[in-house]
Order: structure tokens, then C-alpha cells, then sequence
């Protein structure tokens, strides 16, 4: 950026003279020419924010922006995807970017408990007024429960702190915040590959991180030596962020066997397990199973924090309605971390939104509702596995190469690694007007039975043809 | 590691003291006393002491959960953009250039909050001189959220306690020794917590003087509509401000003018001096909107956003509007009057002279301390009141606390 000098009395020129304002001053404003020397940061083309370095001198000028040195941003890599999406013309397009799910017939689904908690809601007329800061009690109660199970030992003896959060996203920065004001300098380890925001979150909470094995392209599977070593070979008392079910972007999870050498390798070390489930009751159609991990750790009595997101099991997506959950070896220590966490939300946006909280609340606390999200849940995830068989059977069908394709069917919840490249995925969507992300993922929530050979056609082609 | 209790990895990790303000609700709903008053925290009640869901706003929801086509998909990162281009609309003026000429981009928040926490983080990543200026007093949370934001946090003079108004010449001589650049926070009306405000003159000056200085103004606007009980009156600092062609950024919180407190509705605006530094701006606003929420929630804003673009809804609005300010002002003119009564030393006339939700009684610390004690008076250690707890029937008890706590504790 050149730098300008502008005088300053050409800036004030469409002001009125004030005399008042001298007289106020008493002459202490200086009025006539003042010159600075602007020097603006190098626009980068990546994603980062630049942060401006050194002594800067500001330009005052009346024509020149404060902000003209900032770069234009590249789209979100998995949020941009649907806005290329709605922009397309074509009809055969497909949209397997966010992980949103849709019914057969290819829509947005809006589950009827909440529907009925919503009028339920409304009939009761309830006001508005703010939440405490950690959000809503009934809430905050519920999801623990659903994470842990109400009976659990972790419960009775009150060793949880429980805050409402803004969805995942939210609930993840809000931990990152308690763990770069606390354990200053630890790291927090994440799985490669992993969610995109991820980074972004420890990033901006200015929390270090490093990644583990764990993906591996050769089998199209979980890298489990990999991941114990690195983890074993993190400094200790690091976090390990872990993904309860349904990893993301991957659909790979550990076994159960795998989950009880992890806890060891993170045990030996002193490491802090960090789980994000977002995915619990959507990855096996069960809201037990699909905490089994999370329920593994705590068993052994560990300290845990765990995000929770309804945006997918509740289909609450747009309320952004989650949880930070941190189970502690006391009661004690859980009220003071949740005194902290408390403490770092009420700068952020002061206390979480009320909507979304009592629609989960709604649900989790009548007995006849709760079935009822239970018996949508296990239909959401049963026509995620149906379309999963689909494809792989289309797949199979129509590829000769002898390609395994079986992955397909061993990967678990919304998402699917298809192992394509860059160059590949954009053929998907440049060709076959396929959307999806860069890494291969595509979102099995977004396919119907209907388009699985259209699928498997371009995923054939992609992958022979392109590389 | 054992799980009864004998060592956490959270061992150094304190117990943080309750939020001053929100703490106060806390200690209210603890007090088991019969009569006690809750003059903590900016939310209106009815006269008859209950939080209030304006008509126009459930109405409004009615509407949206009957919707049978609405559906629950994430909103864009920056928010609903019927909602953002309605609030521009609300805060700038329907006819306002800066809006014309796309000058401006305005991002969905959670509230007040959010949107200065937001704003905050895009200066300290993007802005060259990273201190904002914030009066004394101001909301307690301030400070808070600037300095998490990433910047570092200066004051200038704002309220003078020997005339209980504005230190006028103090406030234009801090702007005045400002690095040129420097971020400045203005509340648009109804300062919080003093209820002071500059008159339009004083405002043409604050204005002339920091475009001179090259500072950068930030508004904070949390109650527009009511301050005056006027939407437009309620902007006019702001609009000054964006007709002189300057950039500027503006908080708006729905909070109190809709009632929605606890759905968390606010937006960020920016006004730049062109269009395709606004586009730029708001593509790097989402980059600090990404990783701290994703993406704003829907209910609160799509209600605002009916309200606002429906001709007779907001007509409603802007009458249960004035209805809420017309109650204040007359709480303050019944409290007014009762300490008169009283007899009760000092001059309390700054009590109908400010303006807005609070009041800063110009109570110390002990005397508040008294009057939580033996009046079961919730409110802020700095002598801040909330107008809008109180009725017509509390209002006595209030008296004769202040009388009591000014007679007796010194």
C-alpha cells in the first residue's frame, strides 16, 4: 500500500467552523495541516487474518477508507459450498457439502417433536427474559444426562460443570478459552484429517495446536498406531481432541478395543481428553451406543470436557443450541471451572439464547416426546445407512476395476471419506455439478436413494479419470 | 487419576465471583425476604412487577411456529439477511446514502454483546490502532469484552458527579489527546449507566472533533426507542454521524426496544466510505464469526425481521414502544416526587433529567450495601437503579430506602 500524506485541513473542510469547540478546547486543537505516513500490512491471500505489525501511523484523509487495506476473504470452505450450490443452474446438481440432513425426497427436515415443542411453547406463553449466563438449568441437566446417563456416578455426585453453549462451534471455543487462560502454552492435538473449523476455533482462542494420525488412505481407515504414537509422543498433560461417534470428516471411528487403548495411551500421559460429539443418536440410531466412548473415559474416572451439539440429532441447526461439559474429580473443582467458564461466555455475548434450549429441554423432559425423538432419530439414521448400502451396491455394480468399495459401508454417520482428491472432488462438482468439499468428503444426509448411481457414476469417474 | 476428589488438573483454577449485574439477579432470587425489589438489571417490568413479551412480538411468533414451510437450516455466518438489512434500515434511516450506496454492512450478532465482541475482534485483527476509548462509568461488561476482543482498553472522561451530568470539557480534552486513529465508544443514547447524554450540540462537536482527530467511532445503541420513546430522535447521533460521509461501526441490541433479552438479537454494522471495502469487511467479519458461534440463531431475528418489514406490526410496535419509555418516565417523575415528600437531603432532580432505563442515583457503595441489607434493594454497587423494576406500588419502599441509607450511612 502506498503511503499518502493528506493535509488535514482538506478533511475538515465540510465541517462547519466551531468556534464553541475551540473555546471549549481552549485552543488546545491544533488545527492546519498534520501530516502522517500510512503503512498498511501486506494483504495475504490466505484465509488469515493479517494483524498489523510495528508502530503504524494512521492516515487522515477524507477519502480513504480505515479498512482499505483489507484483503478479501476466500469463502468458508464447507459453509461456502452451499452458497456455490443455490448458485448453480443445473438440474442434475447435488448437494453433499454441509452436513445437513434431508429427507428421501431431498428436503430439509424439521423433526416433529420439536414442532410439537414449539406449539407446546407457544401455549404456554413463557417470556423472554434472560438466561444466567450458563444458560438454562432444565437444559443443562438434561444434556448431561443424555451425555452420561442419569444414573451415572458422574451425575450424583455433582462432578460435571454444565454450560449452555452456542451449539458445537460455540461450546468448542468456549473450552479453548478456559484452556488457553488456564493451561496456558498446552496444546491441543487434533485428528488428520478433522472438521475444517476446528483449527479456526483454536486458532482464534489463540490455543495451540498439532495433529495426530489418523486417517490412513491406504485402507481407508483408521491409522491406530499412528494416533497412539503421536498421542503418546504429545507433551504431557495436552488435550487430545477426540471425536465421540461419527468422526468428521472421515466416518471412521475406533473400535471399542481401540477407545479402551486410547484412554490408556491418555491416561499414561496425563493427557485431558477433549470429545466433540455432535453427532450422539445420529451416527447408530442409538443415543446410548453412540455415547459409549464418552462414557468409556468417564468410568475410568477421568477429567473430560466434552462438547455437545444438537444441531444434527434435533435437527435444531439455525438455534444453535450445545453444551461445554467438563467432568471433574470433585464437585468442588467442577462449580469453580464452571464459575470460569461463566466468566469467559458473559464477554462473548453475555448469556446463550433461549429458544433452542427449551425445545431440547421440552423433549428430553416428557417421557412420550423423548420416545418419540428417539423413534426420528432411529429413522434419520436408518435412511443414512439405506443410501450408504445403496451406493456401495451401486458402486459395485457399475465399477469393474475391482476397486474395494466396502468403506462405504463401514464408515459410520452423515459423512463419507470417498478417498478422492482435490482435483478429483472438483471434478465432482465441476462435471458432475456434484457439491461437496475439497477433502472428499461428501455428506451421505444429502444423497437420496434416487440419485445413488447418478452418484456412483461420478465418483467412478473421478476417480479413474482425474488425478 | 482418582475420581473422589484428591487431585483435578483444575486444582489452580479460582472461583470467579458472581457477573456484578447479573450477580445481583443471582443474590435477588436467593433473598427469601416477602418485600424486595430487584433494580439490577436492565429489563423492563409491568406496573405489576412482571417481565413483559410485547404483543407484536408474539404475534410475530405465533405466525412463524404455524409457518408449516419454515424450516431450521443453518442461517448464512452473517445471519439472516432480511433481519440485517431491516436493522440497518431501523439504526441509519430507510433513506440513508450510506445504505444507497451499499456503503454498508451489517452482520447478525448475538445482541449487543455479541455485536461489540464481534466488532471488537475485526479491529483488533484488521484495525491499525488497536485502543478504544470508552467513557467513565460505563456498562460494567465493557471493558470485558474489548479487552478479550484483543484490544486494549483506554478511558476519557464522561460523567461529572458534582453536577451528576456530562464533564463535557473533560470528554472533548481526552478525545482530544487520543492517538490519532483510536477507536472511540459512544453510547447513542441512554447512556448506561448514568443516564446522561449530550444534547444534539454537544454531539455536532464530539462529531467534529473526531472526524479532525482521524479517531474512529463505535456506537453502542441498546435502546433505541427508549430513550425519547422516538426511533429516530433515538439515532440521530448515529445518523450525524454517518451524513458527514465517515466510516463508523454501530452495535444494536433488540434486547430491550423488542423485548427479546433472552433470544439474544443485535447486529453489527460497519459503514465504510465505499462499497467494495464494506464487501471486503464483511467477508473477513465472517472469518471472526466462523470459529466462535458459526452462525447466529434464527428465532429471535426472524421475529424482528417481521416486525420490522411489516407496515402494521411495527406501527404496533412503535406504541407498546413509547408505552415502555412513557412507564419509565413516569416511574422517575413518582420517585421524584417521593423523595421531595420525604424531605430527603440533596438535590434529586437528576432523576427526571436522565435519561433512559437507569438511573445513577449518585448512591455509594455503602449506601447500596445498607440498602440491600435492611430494604431488600437489588441493584448495582455503583448506585445504578433500573427504572423500568420498578411500579407505582414499590416506589414508596425505594424512598425510604434512599432516605433512609442518604440519612444514615454516610
Amino acid at each position: 500500500m502506498a503511503s499518502s500524506m493528506l493535509s488535514l485541513a482538506s478533511a475538515s473542510a465540510s465541517a462547519s467552523p466551531s468556534l464553541s469547540l475551540h473555546d471549549n478546547l481552549k485552543g488546545r486543537v491544533k488545527l492546519g495541516s498534520v501530516n502522517f505516513i500510512s503503512c498498511l500490512p501486506d494483504k495475504t491471500s490466505s484465509s488469515a487474518k493479517a494483524k498489523p505489525s510495528g508502530r503504524i501511523s494512521m492516515t487522515v484523509g477524507v477519502n480513504v477508507s480505515r479498512f482499505e487495506g483489507i484483503a478479501m476473504a476466500p469463502p468458508d470452505p464447507i459453509l461456502g459450498v452451499s452458497e456455490a450450490f443455490r448458485a448453480d443452474t443445473n438440474e442434475k446438481k447435488l448437494n453433499l457439502g454441509v452436513g445437513a440432513y434431508r429427507t428421501e425426497e431431498l428436503q430439509p427436515y424439521v423433526l416433529k417433536v420439536v414442532k410439537k415443542a414449539e406449539n407446546l411453547m407457544l401455549e404456554r406463553g413463557e417470556n423472554k427474559e434472560y438466561l444466567p449466563i450458563e444458560g438454562l438449568a432444565a437444559f443443562n441437566k438434561a444434556t448431561a444426562e443424555l451425555l452420561l446417563g442419569a444414573d451415572n456416578p458422574v451425575m450424583k455426585e455433582g462432578r460435571i460443570a454444565t454450560v449452555q453453549g452456542l451449539s458445537g462451534t460455540g461450546s468448542l471455543r468456549l473450552a479453548s478459552a478456559l484452556i488457553e487462560r488456564y493451561f496456558p502454552g498446552a496444546k491441543v492435538l487434533i485428528s488428520s484429517p478433522t472438521w475444517g473449523n476446528h483449527k479456526n476455533i483454536f486458532n482464534d482462542a489463540r490455543v495451540p495446536w498439532s495433529e495426530y494420525r489418523y486417517y490412513d488412505p491406504k485402507t481407508v481407515g483408521l491409522d491406530f498406531e499412528g494416533m497412539v504414537a503421536d498421542v503418546k509422543a504429545a507433551p504431557e498433560g495436552s488435550f487430545i481432541l477426540l471425536h465421540g461417534c461419527a468422526h468428521n470428516p472421515t466416518g471412521i471411528d475406533p473400535t471399542p478395543e481401540q477407545w479402551e487403548k486410547i484412554a490408556d495411551v491418555i491416561q499414561e500421559k496425563n493427557h485431558i481428553p477433549f470429545f466433540d460429539v455432535a453427532y450422539q443418536g445420529f451416527a447408530s440410531g442409538s443415543l446410548d451406543q453412540d455415547a459409549a466412548s464418552v462414557r468409556l473415559f468417564a468410568a475410568r474416572g477421568m477429567e473430560i470436557l466434552v462438547a455437545q451439539s444438537y444441531s444434527k440429532n434435533l435437527g435444531l441447526y439455525a438455534e444453535r443450541i450445545g453444551a461445554i461439559n467438563v467432568v471433574c474429580s470433585s464437585a468442588d473443582a467442577a462449580a469453580r471451572v464452571k464459575s470460569q467458564l461463566k466468566r469467559l461466555a458473559r464477554p462473548m455475548y453475555s448469556n446463550p439464547p433461549v429458544h433452542g434450549a427449551r425445545i431440547v429441554a421440552n423433549v428430553v423432559g416428557d417421557p412420550a416426546l423423548f420416545g418419540e425423538w428417539k423413534a426420528e432419530m432411529e429413522l434419520m439414521a436408518g435412511r443414512i445407512k439405506n443410501v450408504r448400502q445403496k451406493l456401495y451396491d451401486s458402486l459395485m455394480a457399475k465399477d469393474k476395476s475391482g476397486k474395494d468399495w466396502s468403506f462405504i459401508l463401514k464408515q459410520i454417520g452423515m459423512f463419507s471419506f470417498t478417498g478422492l482428491n482435490k482435483a478429483q472432488s472438483e471434478n465432482m462438482t465441476n462435471k458432475w455439478h456434484v457439491y461437496m468439499t475439497k477433502d472428499g468428503r461428501i455428506s451421505l444426509a444429502g444423497l437420496s436413494l434416487a440419485k445413488c448411481e447418478y452418484l456412483a457414476d461420478a465418483i467412478i469417474d473421478s476417480y479413474h479419470n482425474v488425478s | 487419576m482418582e475420581s473422589q476428589g484428591s487431585c483435578s488438573v483444575f486444582d489452580h483454577v479460582v472461583r470467579a465471583p458472581e457477573d456484578p449485574i447479573l450477580g445481583v439477579t443471582v443474590a435477588y432470587n436467593k433473598d427469601q425476604s416477602p418485600i424486595k425489589l430487584n433494580l439490577g438489571v436492565g429489563a423492563y417490568r409491568t406496573e405489576e412487577g412482571k417481565p413483559l413479551v410485547l404483543n407484536v412480538v408474539r404475534q410475530a411468533e405465533q405466525t412463524l411456529v404455524n409457518d408449516k414451510s419454515r424450516v431450521k437450516e443453518y442461517l448464512p455466518i452473517v445471519g439472516l439477511a432480511e433481519f440485517n438489512k431491516q436493522s440497518a434500515k431501523l439504526i441509519f434511516g430507510s433513506d440513508s446514502p450510506a445504505i444507497q450506496e451499499n456503503r454498508v454492512t451489517t452482520v447478525q450478532c448475538l445482541s449487543g454483546t455479541g455485536s461489540l465482541r464481534v466488532g471488537g475482534e475485526f479491529l483488533a485483527w484488521h484495525y491499525l490502532e488497536r485502543t478504544i476509548y470508552i467513557p467513565v462509568p460505563t456498562w460494567g461488561n465493557h471493558p470485558k469484552v474489548f479487552t478479550l476482543a484483543g484490544l486494549s482498553v483506554k478511558t476519557y472522561r464522561y460523567y461529572d458527579p458534582a453536577t451528576r451530568g456530562l464533564d463535557f470539557q473533560g470528554m472533548l480534552e481526552d478525545l482530544n489527546s487520543a492517538p490519532a486513529g483510536a477507536i472511540v465508544l459512544l453510547h447513542a443514547c441512554a447512556h448506561n449507566p448514568t443516564g446522561v447524554d449530550p444534547t444534539l450540540e454537544q454531539w455536532e462537536q464530539i462529531r467534529q472533533l473526531i472526524r479532525l482527530k482521524g479517531l474512529l467511532p463505535f456506537f453502542d445503541s441498546a435502546y433505541q426507542g427508549f430513550a425519547s420513546g422516538s426511533l429516530d430522535s433515538d439515532a440521530q447521533s448515529v445518523r450525524i454521524f454517518v451524513a458527514d460521509g465517515g466510516e463508523c461501526l454501530v452495535a444494536q441490541s433488540y434486547a430491550k426496544n423488542m423485548g427479546l433479552y433472552g433470544e439474544r438479537v443485535g447486529a453489527l454494522s460497519i459503514v465504510c466510505k465505499n462499497a467494495d471495502v464494506a464487501g471486503r469487511v464483511e467477508s473477513q467479519l465472517k472469518l471472526v464469526i466462523r470459529p466462535m458461534y458459526s452462525n447466529p440463531p434464527i428465532h429471535g431475528a426472524s421475529i424482528v425481521a417481521m416486525i420490522l418489514r411489516d407496515r402494521d406490526m411495527y406501527n404496533e410496535w412503535t406504541i407498546e414502544l413509547k408505552g415502555m419509555a412513557d412507564r419509565i418516565i413516569s416511574m422517575r417523575h413518582q420517585l421524584f416526587e417521593a423523595l421531595l415528600a420525604r424531605g430527603t437531603p440533596g438535590d434529586w432532580s437528576h432523576i427526571i433529567k436522565q435519561i433512559g432505563m437507569f438511573t445513577f442515583t449518585g448512591l455509594n457503595s455503602e449506601q447500596v450495601a445498607f440498602m440491600t441489607r435492611e430494604y431488600h434493594i437489588y441493584m448495582t454497587s455503583d448506585g445504578r437503579i433500573s427504572m423500568a423494576g420498578l411500579s407505582s406500588t414499590t416506589v414508596p419502599h425505594l424512598a425510604d430506602a434512599i432516605h433512609a441509607a442518604v440519612t444514615r450511612v454516610a
